[in-house]
């Protein structure tokens, strides 16, 4: 309710966002019940079909299979995993970052030189040899970019913890016999949540995008499953023929992203009292 | 002495990274089921004749020996043998390692002049309508997929239009004209993505330095805003320019990836992403350790060019 209130003076922009987030997951989570073809069923075979001749409402792909419903199979998707991933990655470099903050010492340079030499290569790069070594299947996936975006996650939490680390009631608590978990979650936690919420949609950005990039170029989620990036590649070749049809998964990658950075822009300006500078 | 000990840090993660990297490598190799002698005799491997190619080899020696001689080859140019073709992996990387720079080098030299022209203006005239127009639409490109955009410019110049190919076929036999011509969409398509985030950066650069206390200083003086922006400005602009150029250009490298599949561009990013899908691991290796090599060599440059242009940052407090 306090959400509804607050997006009300929001500003055209946010609330542009909110809808349009708003219905990629509701498209998203009632993808099999708005579908009206299987995620890999094929109608005709005819590569892509016009609308008018197939009978859909964006014609068909280029093995003859309903573009929107796997359009609607994708959000479901490729979301869903961004998600995940962004969670993961979260729960890790949160964990591993109060923790460095907290224990400081040599606990703090051991975590902070690993997470450097990480830093100091191009995720793409990095996700490409641990594909080519293990192969592309899912966990392989999820766990490579969640470790990737975590070492992100690590310096902001890292960095806020340390302020926090310092602070009087902390102290109380650590001289009250609290625990290490105790201390990292009833007071840090509550004090960072802010601003790491904010950097939480634009690590889900770059996750989505990284995914989609990942997919395009064929090491990203496989086929038969529907996803948006693998749905550009596979379609790409018919643009040639000046047929658009790879334009719009892509088209729904980049409304998506720009959405969610909208809705971010927001948060951001809303909560730019509250936030530290770092 | 802070200059020194930074190139010195640099030095030592970017070559911990890349160490680490080819000994990741180097185990998964092992690790894979079936080896090189196996392979090479197929029906013939009996397990003496594997045995004496190994020997021969010298594949029954321990990986570490193995690892150090191959890393002491490939720093000398030999770069090993791809698993597809066995062909070596340096005479495949060759021109299209020519290409890959070409398309870069040609992409940056459109793309810095325009980003530092459109950044400056955007900073001076900052909230005016022009800095509006021009920060919405970098917003937008950099939310949109390096793909999207590059489809984008097919649906309209290749198939729309018809100026263009659509698909980059570059060859060495092409003369310059021609080269350019062919590969005018991915030259395009990487400028346009490398301006976005280079102007942004530079606008973010300039309005922060003009609002440090010695530009409020100039301006209190009455001073007039050419001279503040020439005289007072300019010099303690370069630094903050600097860094956002090498920065880009060290995107560049990554989004040259990107940019090659969608055009089909015969470079080193389309070879090692097919190498990937192939999972031909040495020549990944290769072009992971090129790529990443001038990264981070273009990333230390960013910052020893910083602290040469801005003597302050030599003595960090």
């Amino acid at each position: 309710m306090r959400f509804l209130k607050s997006l009300r003076t929001a500003g055209v922009p946010a609330q542009i966002g909110v809808v349009v987030i708003f219905i990629f997951v509701f498209a998203a989570v009632f993808a099999p019940w708005l579908a009206p073809y299987g995620e890999s069923e094929v109608i005709e075979p005819v590569p892509w079909a016009s609308p008018e001749e197939s009978g859909t409402l964006l014609g068909l792909d280029q093995l003859g299979r309903d573009l929107y419903s796997r359009l609607l199979y994708g959000a479901r998707n490729t979301i869903a995993l961004a998600f995940f991933i962004t969670c993961l990655a979260f729960f890790m470099g949160m964990v591993t970052g109060f923790f460095a903050a907290t224990v400081g010492r040599w606990v703090d340079s051991f975590l902070s030189r690993i997470v450097d030499i990480i830093m100091a290569f191009p995720t793409l790069f990095f996700a490409l040899i641990v594909l080519s070594i293990f192969g592309t299947s899912i966990p392989v996936l999820v766990f490579v970019i969640a470790l990737l975006d975590s070492t992100r996650v690590y310096r902001i939490a890292r960095a806020l913890a340390m302020d926090i680390n310092v602070m009087e009631y902390v102290e109380v608590a650590r001289l009250r016999g609290e625990g290490l978990w105790w201390i990292m979650r009833r007071e840090i936690l509550p004090n960072t949540l802010t601003p790491l919420l904010a950097e939480f949609g634009l690590r889900f950005c770059f996750v989505f995008l990284f995914i989609s990039n990942l997919s395009f170029l064929g090491i990203g989620i496989q086929p038969p499953s529907a996803d948006w990036g693998a749905m550009v590649r596979e379609n790409g070749v018919a643009i040639t023929y000046g047929i658009f049809t790879p334009l719009v998964p892509a088209a729904a990658i980049a409304t998506l992203t720009i959405a969610v950075n909208l809705v971010v822009d927001w948060f951001q300006r809303k909560t730019a009292g509250l936030r530290e500078e770092y | 002495m802070g200059l020194l000990r930074l190139i010195a840090r640099r030095t030592f993660f970017g070559l911990v990274t890349l160490f680490a990297i080819t000994l990741l490598i180097s185990l998964a190799i092992e690790a894979l089921p079936g080896d090189f002698a196996e392979q090479r005799l197929g029906q013939a491997a009996t397990p003496e004749t594997v045995a004496a190619i190994r020997t021969q080899l010298g594949l029954d020696r321990p990986i570490y020996i193995r690892y150090f001689e191959w890393l002491g080859s490939f720093v000398q140019g030999d770069m090993g043998v791809s698993l597809a073709n066995r062909r070596p992996v340096a005479e495949l990387m060759q021109t299209r390692l020519g290409n890959t720079l070409y398309l870069a080098s040609l992409s940056a030299m459109v793309a810095i002049p325009l980003a530092l022209f459109l950044g400056i203006v955007a900073a001076l005239y900052r909230e005016s309508l022009l800095d509006k127009i021009i920060s919405t639409c970098t917003l937008g490109a950099i939310s949109l997929p390096e793909f999207f955009i590059g489809y984008i410019l097919v649906a309209l110049f290749a198939v729309n239009w018809q100026i263009f190919p659509a698909i980059s076929n570059i060859s060495d036999s092409m003369s310059f004209w021609d080269k350019l011509y062919v590969s005018m969409l991915p030259i395009v398509t990487l400028t346009f993505v490398i301006v976005a985030h280079m102007m942004r950066m530079t606008r973010a650069a300039i309005i922060n330095l003009m609002q440090s206390p010695f530009i409020e200083m100039a301006q209190l003086k009455g001073l007039t805003r050419s001279r503040i922006i020439v005289h007072h400005a300019l010099p303690n602009a370069l630094s903050p320019i600097i860094n956002v150029i090498v920065l880009n250009m060290a995107y560049l490298v990554v989004g040259v990836v990107v940019v090659e599949v969608v055009f089909i561009y015969p470079g080193l990013g389309l070879l090692m992403v097919d190498s990937v899908r192939a999972r031909d691991l040495p020549l990944v290796q290769a072009c992971i350790l090129i790529f990443g090599a001038t990264y981070i060599l273009l990333n230390m440059l960013a910052d020893i060019l910083a602290i040469i242009a801005n003597p302050r940052m030599r003595h960090p407090r």
